[in-house]
């Protein structure tokens, strides 16, 4: 029984990491990543990490998975050519992956250790649930959980100070161009309230057309048309 | 199953992302074989942990993952800086580092 749920589990994830790498759209790899991953925590399930395979799917399959699909929404996700413009790679790179995987299992299957062709080490109850996972993390793996939840503190803010609109990039007065879209008479923002500046809904329609991204719009014709991204 | 076919399978993984990662040209999808290759790591993590009956194998892929999601977040924060800035979402054309 465990051999069958093995072969399919293997397969789905093989399967799977095929097609991260095969497809041309982004979105199709992102929902075989999703795949992958499910087929890998039913691995670990059958490896007795009975927590690890939760986290897989709840954190992995679930959140890390969402992110990517706002981001492949956020940037578009168009075919692409499936490989890069010089032809060298084409055909280097997958000959260097076959024999990554080659030497890969020689140097693994070919050790001494005895354990590899058993079944594992005698199972003892509770091996692996979240009870015996979590008290490890509190007592004897307490450091490496600390730095774990400081690593993803600063992870975080550098996301927010990557991803941020940069004030100076702008033309001057961008983010007002922004606001300004069509908005019917006697309707503001707290903005004008203030009296900084007033009569955003009086903008004539030329004027914010003609606003882009000065930055790097001639590199890319294919998206300069004309449209300004709206700030957060 | 014996602990070696969880290995060839975690090989297999590792080899298909590295793949990945030489031939596609979007920094969105070298991300995602990124993550293909984290996941082969973490499951010959598991599978020599369940080998020994110890417990380090099993909190290292969990700290694994945690930076896994750390490199996602950093790594697609990158991707949107790059597509407001209009660059070409293409790792060949985006080899120099200066803004």
């Amino acid at each position: 029984m465990s051999a069958v749920l093995f072969f399919i589990a293997a397969i789905g994830a093989i399967a799977g990491a095929i097609a991260v790498v095969m497809l041309r759209n982004p979105f199709y790899n992102v929902l075989a990543l999703v795949c992958h991953l499910i087929s890998l925590a039913a691995l670990f399930l059958l490896l007795r990490a009975e927590f690890v395979a939760a986290a897989q799917v709840v954190v992995y399959a679930g959140a890390v998975m969402v992110l990517y699909v706002f981001v492949v929404a956020y940037v578009g996700g168009a075919d692409e050519p499936l490989h890069r413009h010089g032809a060298a790679l084409k055909v280097l790179g997958p000959l260097f992956g076959a024999a990554l995987a080659v030497e890969l299992c020689i140097a693994m299957l070919g050790t001494a250790l005895k354990g590899i062709s058993s079944k594992g080490a005698p199972y003892i109850f509770g091996f692996g649930t979240p009870k015996h996972i979590g008290t490890l993390f509190l007592t004897t793996y307490l450091f490496p959980f600390e730095v774990a939840s400081l690593l993803l503190m600063v992870a975080a803010m550098g996301a927010v100070v990557l991803a941020r609109r940069r004030r100076g990039l702008d033309a001057a007065g961008g983010e007002e161009a922004a606001i300004r879209i069509h908005r019917p008479a006697y309707t503001g923002t707290m903005h004008e309230t203030t009296g900084i500046e007033g009569g955003g809904g009086t903008v004539s329609q030329p004027e914010y057309e003609n606003q882009r991204e000065p930055i790097g719009s001639q590199t890319a014709p294919q998206r300069g048309d004309g449209h300004t991204e709206g700030g957060w | 199953m014996a602990i070696g076919w969880y290995l060839t399978v975690s090989a297999i993984i590792f080899a298909i992302g590295a793949i990945g990662v030489l031939v596609r040209p979007n920094p969105l999808v070298i991300l995602l074989c990124l993550e293909l290759m984290l996941n082969a790591a973490n499951l010959a993590l598991v599978a020599f942990a369940r080998m020994w009956g110890g417990e380090a194998g099993q909190i290292f892929a969990l700290i694994v993952m945690v930076v896994a999601a750390c490199e996602v977040t950093v790594g697609l924060g990158l991707i949107v800086a790059i597509y407001r800035r209009q660059l070409a979402m293409d790792v060949d054309e985006l080899s120099e580092l200066h803004g």
